[in-house]
């Protein structure tokens, strides 16, 4: 079997067991809602607030809900012993990786995309920003998922990895943060963003590249 | 022809081996210690006594003499870190990987007391125990990457895995340091614009700068005591098993 053709293969096995697990799929997106839900609750329903703080929200709970779901990249594989048998395979282990991280992120990561808008009208953001809302999260999610593969791949053999994951992965995440939620502001005040778009960039694009090795190499060793 | 020389190279293969790098350090340390506290004196005499008082600040400037070497060691910590436990990785070498953890605790300890003594010093020239400056939070989030490699460590049972998880998690994170630095700088002057912290540097008169830079040199010897001191003790638990540490606690318990 070709590289290409073990990489896909590995996308299309991981999607078919997520669709046949729906409720993983889900849960993250309800999250996602929620999460975002009990910020007017928590701070008043008050319009102009709740506008100058939604694209700090919205890509807060981005981070919460991809961190969450970051658990199921490995877990199961790792649990049935699969992940071994990826090991043995003949091909490089960090694009089979590559592979596990598009399909988790097109399952967890995609689907934030879908809901974002209506989340968007829920704390009256302003319509020009919405577009630039999506732009960040179509650049930052995958990011996140990378990122976060290794964290998991660092603790997927611990019994208790939840809290000690999201102690590494989260101070991780701050530049995506601050990048992404700072274009959606700058946009819906109707100021330039292309730096902070090509920074998110040069970030997906560094951490496709990068990201695979140390997850590889952190995979091998919760293996052993 | 190898790049290193010769007595070099057989210094390092030396102090590879557990017993003789734990009778090494154990010869080694009164000579840390003892130049550990000249230096220290040196560094608050100076700073204390014989440094003037500043024109603005008063004496509430005298916190950089702790201050400013703490914040400088908790990046260096962090680098020695990353550098031992790519050697860990790399060579398989048992003490670079006690050395990379033993790094840890100590570094953090240090990016604590920089935020701390901060704080302490921003509350008189600030009026505000923190604000969001971009120094400031990049040093928090260091501090967060350090309680993550700890963290880490201790999650893990098998303290061989748990070293090599430490040291790629230290690998990460010098690649992310930088990106992080600059991105929450960058995120500080598009929030507020410059503000106090971002004085002019003032060019500091020698009569301070001597005691700062004995400080700091203080500091990297604490470190490296602090350090040894627990690679020593984490040496122990990890080689218990081994002669030479029966061999050494029956001679010493006789």
């Amino acid at each position: 079997m070709s590289l290409t053709a073990a990489f896909f293969a590995i996308i299309r096995r991981d999607l078919i067991l997520a669709l046949r697990r729906r409720s993983e799929i889900a849960n993250p997106l309800f999250f996602f809602v929620l999460v975002i839900t009990l910020f007017p609750l928590g701070v008043g329903a008050k319009p102009h607030l709740l506008q100058a703080i939604a694209p700090g929200i919205i890509w807060v709970s981005a981070l919460l809900a991809a961190m969450l779901s970051l658990d199921s990249l490995f877990r199961s594989d790792f649990d049935d012993g699969s992940l071994e048998q990826m090991l043995l395979s003949p091909h490089p282990i960090s694009i089979l990786i590559l592979g596990k991280v598009s399909a988790h992120w097109l399952v967890t990561g995609l689907p934030l995309l879908l809901v974002a808008p209506l989340l968007a009208i829920f704390l009256g953001m302003p319509g020009q920003s919405l577009g630039v809302l999506l732009l960040t999260l179509l650049l930052g999610t995958p990011v996140l998922s990378l990122i976060g593969a290794i964290g998991v791949a660092l603790t997927v053999g611990l019994r208790r990895g939840g809290m000690i994951l999201s102690l590494l992965v989260l101070p991780l995440y701050v530049p995506v943060l601050i990048f992404a939620s700072n274009a959606v502001e700058m946009a819906a005040g109707g100021l330039p963003i292309a730096p902070q778009i090509n920074i998110l960039i040069a970030m997906l694009l560094m951490a496709l590249v990068l990201a695979p090795w140390p997850t590889a190499a952190a995979l091998k060793m919760s293996i052993s | 022809m190898s790049l290193i020389p010769d007595p070099v190279g057989r210094f390092f293969h030396r102090m590879a081996s557990p017993p003789y790098f734990y009778a090494f350090t154990e010869k080694l340390m009164p000579w840390l210690t003892g130049i550990f506290l000249i230096l220290l004196a040196g560094g608050l005499y100076g700073g204390l006594y014989l440094a003037p008082t500043d024109y603005q600040q008063g004496d509430s400037y005298r916190i950089i003499y702790i201050h400013v070497p703490s914040a400088w060691m908790s990046l260096f910590i962090y680098m020695v870190m990353a550098a031992a436990g790519a050697i860990g990785l790399v060579w398989r070498i048992k003490l670079a990987e006690i050395v990379a953890i033993s790094s840890a605790s100590v570094g953090a300890s240090f990016t604590f007391i920089a935020l701390v003594t901060g704080s302490l010093w921003g509350k008189p020239m600030w009026g505000t125990w923190w604000v969001w400056d971009a120094r400031l939070t990049s040093e928090l989030i260091l501090l967060f990457l350090y309680l993550g490699v700890i963290g880490l460590y201790n999650a893990i049972d098998d303290k061989r895995t748990a070293s090599k998880a430490v040291a790629i998690l230290a690998l990460v994170g010098v690649v992310n340091i930088p990106i992080i630095h600059y991105s929450v700088e960058w995120w500080n002057t598009l929030h507020q614009g410059p503000t106090v912290t971002k004085m002019d540097k003032p060019s500091i008169h020698v009569s301070m700068l001597v005691p700062l830079l004995l400080m700091a040199a203080a500091f990297k010897f604490y470190y490296v005591i602090a350090m040894l001191q627990r690679a020593r003790l984490e040496l122990l638990q990890r080689e218990r098993t081994a002669n030479w540490v029966k061999k050494m606690v029956t001679e010493q318990s006789q």
